[in-house]
């Protein structure tokens, strides 16, 4: 009899919880599933084609309209430089501050190499789970994009994103971020940085198309993702990522 | 932004140590980012105290209730201020309440801060003073009769019944309000805690940690205004309501310094990829304002005095002395740990390779000034609150007579 009356209650607690669990279970699987749009975007980075020249990033911030001053960044380049004794130099290759002259690559260096970051366009974006007016979106082709016209300039998303992809634009008081050059690519053109690459060490395309450069990109090389440990799962896949490179 | 702030930015970047990325250069939240978290605390610290009078009957404390509760009201009505202030665009604000995004931990702001002043602080403070004020509007002349009967929504009903009603009413919405308390301030915890991104804040015990800071730094407020309004309006201090309430804020002290130390212990031990980068932050960012003002001056020495109060028999002079320097002492520890945690957290790269710095600015809006003046506006608002809902005047025989 105890057992009986303790079942209902159980049952009758769990009733409620489980509604909600649902709810919120089935929001999350409906956005899972791949929106149905034509293309759904990524791109792949061959770390040991990139020669470090920065151009990719005044091509950006030509294309963009982004502030030219070195703390607001849609892409920008790493240098890396790590030495025999396991010290690590990294340096943002900006082609603004005219820097390449202080490279000072010795016998102590033992590898050294170029790393293009920009936003990794998350399939699971903090950015977009924190945004509290839902000004940061996703679009059905999988770019995470900020809403000018809505954003309140909270820079939560800023706080959010793990990758510092994200920067308060000092004209518009509100966050903006790399687009993958949405306006761009809907007419079917590259992103501005692709477009410019001398060495090809940005790929870009849909990651769905069964033959496609990404595609091969992706076939080819054994892949990588930035901070896999959040569960951020980017689109932004590298290939020949060093261990170091955070 | 104007051209003065890039060329602080510039200032900035010569003084990165190490690698960060290079949109981590900004202190994104500043002081006013601080000042949002202390303030709320202190609403939340200072309902809970008000509660212990009217859920589990501490008459020690009846006679700082509504002090409490005065208190909580006038700092909850500024405590939007400074983030309304903080935003790029204050003016889209309202987005918040119409196109909330149900994801985000920040958007559940406006439910939680309106359920808190409307359904809680309003409603409890409106059927504590009902009486009085039904009393007042009728024994006034002048405009206070009609601000008090305005006030007091015109009613009229100071029968038994309606008395009884009151008081029942007053124990259902503290019993509402504790949780809700816990939620405000919870919550604003959360808003740190749950941002995977950032090891500092990232911790399920930010919350709870939150919490308890709250309850410290409220009952620590309360004390320091007992102890300056009452000699003040030449009255005597009551040592059993101030030896009460030191005795909850000892407690409340040692729970949220054990709660500190338990994260601190943890970070250590688990000794994850960012411990490095949080070391270096503690020792050449944050010694100051984490080591010295929160941990040593805002915990330890009140911590120690108080332990010394309750083993020495000291004279009422000198226990109201030292629990003054306790509660200030307390009070500045608390808002080094709301500038710890938020400053703190943006002081270091998300690279883990290098730290930035924050300057505060005097003028502006998000400057020292502002600061100042934000911190001293619920004072001059409780000072009002004070005139129109009188904390003291009701004799203390009636008092005991409401507090069963």
């Amino acid at each position: 009899m105890e057992r009986r009356r303790f079942v209902k209650k159980l049952v009758t607690l769990l009733a409620p919880g489980g509604v909600l669990g649902s709810i919120v279970l089935g929001r999350r699987a409906r956005a899972e599933q791949p929106p149905a749009a034509e293309h759904y975007y990524g791109m792949g980075i061959q770390i040991d084609k990139c020669i470090g020249c920065g151009r990719c990033v005044e091509a950006c911030k030509d294309e963009n309209d982004v502030p030219r001053e070195p703390f607001f960044f849609r892409t920008w380049v790493e240098r890396y430089e790590i030495r025999r004794d396991g010290e690590v130099n990294v340096t943002n290759i900006d082609p603004a501050l005219d820097q390449q002259m202080e490279w000072e690559g010795d016998k102590r260096t033992i590898r050294s190499f170029f790393v293009p970051k920009l936003c990794n366009q998350c399939d699971n974006p903090p950015c977009v789970q924190v945004c509290p007016v839902g000004a940061t979106f996703m679009t059905k082709e999988g770019v995470i994009l900020v809403d000018d016209q809505r954003c309140i300039g909270c820079r939560y998303c800023i706080q959010a994103c793990p990758y510092g992809a994200r920067y308060m634009h000092p004209v518009t008081e509100t966050a903006d971020k790399c687009t993958f050059c949405y306006h761009r690519i809907n007419k079917g053109l590259l992103p501005a940085c692709v477009e410019v690459c001398p060495s090809q060490a940005r790929i870009f395309g849909d990651t769905r198309r069964k033959a496609s450069p990404l595609t091969r990109f992706k076939r080819m090389n054994k892949l990588h993702v930035l901070k896999p440990f959040l569960n951020t799962e980017p689109k932004v896949l590298y290939a020949d990522l060093d261990g170091e490179v955070r | 932004m104007s051209s003065e702030h890039i060329e602080r930015l510039f200032d900035l970047l010569k003084l990165v140590e190490g690698y960060i990325y290079p949109n981590d250069l900004e202190v994104h939240w500043s002081i006013l980012v601080v000042v949002y978290p202390y303030l709320t605390g202190l609403v939340a610290g200072a309902f809970i105290l008000a509660s212990l009078v009217k859920v589990f009957n501490v008459k020690e404390l009846q006679g700082v209730y509504r002090l409490s509760l005065l208190t909580a009201l006038a700092f909850l009505l500024v405590a939007p201020l400074p983030l309304l202030l903080h935003l790029g665009h204050p003016e889209r604000s309202f987005e918040i309440f119409l196109n909330p995004n149900f994801a985000s931990a920040m958007a559940m702001f406006g439910f939680v801060y309106a359920w808190y002043l409307m359904v809680v602080l309003l409603l409890e403070i409106w059927f504590t003073y009902r009486k009085d004020l039904v009393h007042a509007a009728r024994t006034e002349t002048g405009p206070m009769k009609w601000i008090h009967s305005a006030i007091s929504l015109f009613s009229h009903d100071v029968s038994d019944r309606a008395i009884e009603f009151d008081r029942k009413m007053v124990k259902a919405i503290t019993i509402i309000g504790i949780p809700s308390a816990f939620l405000l301030h919870g919550y604003v915890g959360f808003i740190f805690g749950s941002i995977k991104a950032n090891p500092w804040w990232s911790s399920v015990l930010m919350p709870i940690v939150f919490l308890f800071s709250a309850i410290v730094s409220g009952i620590a407020l309360v004390i320091i205004l007992y102890m300056i309004i009452t000699p003040l309006r030449g009255e005597k201090i009551d040592m059993k309501a101030l030896d009460t309430m030191a005795s909850y804020l000892f407690y409340a002290v040692i729970i949220d310094f054990s709660l500190e130390m338990l994260d601190f212990v943890h970070r250590l031990y688990e000794s994850e990829e960012s411990i490095q980068i949080l070391s270096e932050m503690v020792a050449n960012k944050l010694f100051i304002s984490l080591v010295v003002l929160q941990v040593l001056l805002g915990m330890v020495i009140p911590l120690a005095t108080m332990v010394l109060i309750r083993l020495m028999r000291f004279n009422d002079e000198l226990r109201r002395l030292l629990y003054f320097i306790s509660v200030i002492l307390i009070q500045l520890g608390i808002f080094a740990t709301r500038w710890n945690v938020v400053i703190g957290g943006q002081m270091f790269s998300k690279s883990f390779r290098g730290l930035t710095t924050y300057k505060m600015d005097v003028m502006g809006w998000e400057g020292l000034l502002m600061t100042l003046g934000l911190l001293m506006l619920p004072l001059l608002l409780l000072a009002v609150l004070l005139k129109l809902f009188p904390a003291w005047e009701v004799p203390p025989n009636r008092v005991a007579g409401e507090a069963t």
